[in-house]
């Protein structure tokens, strides 16, 4: 194991949102990530970046507990979210997904009216107020309002992929979480639509706190304000690699001059 | 060394028939078609016998009056219409709901583990269950026993007869029309704070209503025409239908025991119900596609 291994990775002085305390998440008996220690801060956009199968993404979910559908998935370590960790045993995982959103790799709009899709997640969560404005509103900030107000009622699955990405976020917003997390939000979209969505991120900020799995590193310099780098290394008598945290610091700081070698490898291109 | 020469003779790139690939290529064909044409022969003829023999026996009478004792002309098989359409409702209403519950544990509760990879065994097997042995079972079960208010043969009884026979086929639709829900999409709900319950009842299974209700009406339809678990469950009557809890008369099993009598009328009597039964699975077959086409489009 190497000495990175359990470095505490802390972002300075901001109040943080979310932490990451000794982190180990397990399929079965298989480790797929290991002690993770990370203090994700408020209101601000932190990237997750590393090589395929690094647990960047099972990290990402087990941050609303989305790990929990996933038969054999077990967590050790804590997950603080306003305080409490999220992993207790009276904690109601319903309620974290409310305050802590997700959005997915592939746009997965419901079989229902785009008003709908939005509606949806209000109404279930008891929603009373005016669910036009709300609609319309959530709409405007995940910035596809132009482009469907005059087809409110018809399918989410109408729209074009990017559209239907935005939609996804535009519902996950209408629940007024605190988090949202993106899981390669824009791996199935365009140079476009991934221009729209990363213009909309900063938009967002001001009002969430957002956690994003990139593989694109362009789009974590030009998203994140922090960036956590994820690598994976074979661990003696296991049969697949470990994932473990590398290095976390601001965004300039990872691309520009890491601590570590292997980040510094892996933002210059020289992955083997 | 000479190089130039071609291994394999230049062909021309037209279509030539009487090549050996081509020859055989047309005779395996017409091998097929003629194997999927004697396929379809009986379905066809089936169908024009009964509907030749039985539909000109069609008239307003046959609807409203009941059938003639031995011996006397004319009549009807109302009351046969009504039991068939009152013991195939029970069998719904039994078969459905379980059925479909049922489906959406095996589905979403309890996907993998022993109990449920146990149950579906149990219900595969279930189906494949000769349908007179659910008339034997219910007939000892609830017939012999006299378990509806002394009554033997009921109504009831046959309604649960083939609500048994209907219950494998709709779990096993619920549960495959279910699994084949992208998960992204309950995932999605489940991402915006949806509870499962609140997932399954507003996302999953409003995506999987077409195929379910192709499911159930296909049940139905093949309940609708069962002979065997009635003849000892709803047994028979000559009458009008006196409730649930009385023997009732079903189209099925009048033609069973009309076509053998040696009366010309109840013979007649027996194709004009073939007739009738034909149309109406032939029907819901139909509208089990439609419902297929209407929600797809």
């Amino acid at each position: 194991m190497t000495s990175t291994l359990n470095q505490p990775s802390t972002s300075g002085t901001l109040p943080s949102c979310l932490s990451l305390e000794n982190v180990t998440i397990s399929y079965g008996s298989f480790e797929a990530v290991r002690d993770v220690y990370m203090d994700i801060p408020r209101n601000r956009v932190t990237a997750f970046i590393g090589p395929s199968g690094c647990g960047k993404s099972t990290v990402l979910r087990a941050l609303n507990r989305m790990n929990d559908l996933i038969e054999g998935c077990s967590l050790r370590g804590r997950v603080v979210f306003d305080g409490q960790d999220i992993y207790a045993r009276e904690v109601d995982p319903v309620e974290v997904r409310r305050r802590i959103g997700m959005v997915f790799q592939k746009p997965n709009p419901f079989p229902k009216s785009i008003y709908e899709n939005i509606a949806f997640g209000a109404r279930i969560n008891g929603f009373k107020g005016d669910m036009d404005e709300l609609v319309e509103r959530s709409l405007r900030k995940a910035a596809i309002w132009d482009e469907t107000k005059d087809k409110l009622k018809e399918s989410g699955n109408a729209l074009s992929g990017g559209q239907q990405q935005r939609l996804c976020i535009a519902r996950a917003i209408a629940v007024e979480p605190e988090v949202i997390l993106m899981d390669e939000p824009c791996s199935a979209l365009d140079p476009i639509s991934t221009l729209k969505i990363e213009e909309m991120m900063h938009e967002l900020k001001k009002s969430f706190t957002i956690v994003i799995v990139t593989h694109n590193m362009q789009q974590a310099v030009r998203v994140s304000d922090y960036t956590s780098f994820f690598n994976a290394e074979a661990v003696e008598g296991g049969s697949g690699k470990v994932g473990y945290l590398v290095e976390f610091n601001d965004t300039e700081r990872i691309f520009n001059a890491p601590v570590q070698q292997a980040t510094q490898d892996y933002v210059t291109g020289r992955f083997g | 060394m000479t190089l130039s020469t071609a291994t394999l003779p230049s062909r021309s790139l037209r279509f030539n028939p009487g090549l050996k690939r081509n020859r055989t290529d047309r005779l395996f064909t017409a091998i097929a078609a003629l194997f999927s044409l004697i396929a379809v022969l009986p379905l066809v003829l089936v169908l024009i016998y009964v509907l030749i023999q039985g539909g000109k026996l069609i008239s307003i009478s046959l609807f409203t009056q009941l059938p003639p004792a031995p011996g006397l002309e004319g009549g009807g098989i109302a009351n046969a219409i009504i039991g068939t359409f009152l013991v195939t409702l029970v069998g719904s209403m039994i078969a459905i709901p379980v059925g479909v519950g049922g489906g959406i544990y095996l589905a979403e509760y309890a996907r993998r583990g022993w109990f449920s990879q146990f149950i579906r065994l149990g219900n595969d097997i279930l189906a494949g269950v000769p349908s007179i042995i659910c008339g034997v079972f219910v007939y000892s079960a609830i017939v012999a026993t006299r378990l509806f208010f002394g009554q033997s043969y009921t109504a009831m009884a046959g309604g649960i007869a083939l609500a048994v026979l209907m219950l494998p086929t709709v779990i096993k639709t619920t549960d495959e029309a279910l699994k084949l829900v992208p998960q992204e999409l309950s995932w999605g709900a489940i991402g915006v704070g949806a509870s499962k319950f609140v997932t399954i009842t507003r996302i999953t299974l409003p995506s999987a209503f077409t195929p379910m209700a192709t499911g159930v009406v296909l049940a139905i339809a093949r309940a609708a025409g069962e002979t065997a678990p009635l003849i000892f469950t709803a047994l028979f009557s000559p009458f009008w239908p006196e409730g649930l809890f009385n023997p009732i008369a079903s189209m099925s099993v009048l033609i069973f025991n009309f076509a053998i009598m040696p009366y010309e009328a109840q013979n007649a009597l027996a194709w004009a119900a073939s007739f009738v039964l034909v149309i109406l699975i032939l029907g819901a077959n139909l509208l089990a596609r439609w419902i297929r086409r209407f929600t797809s489009s």
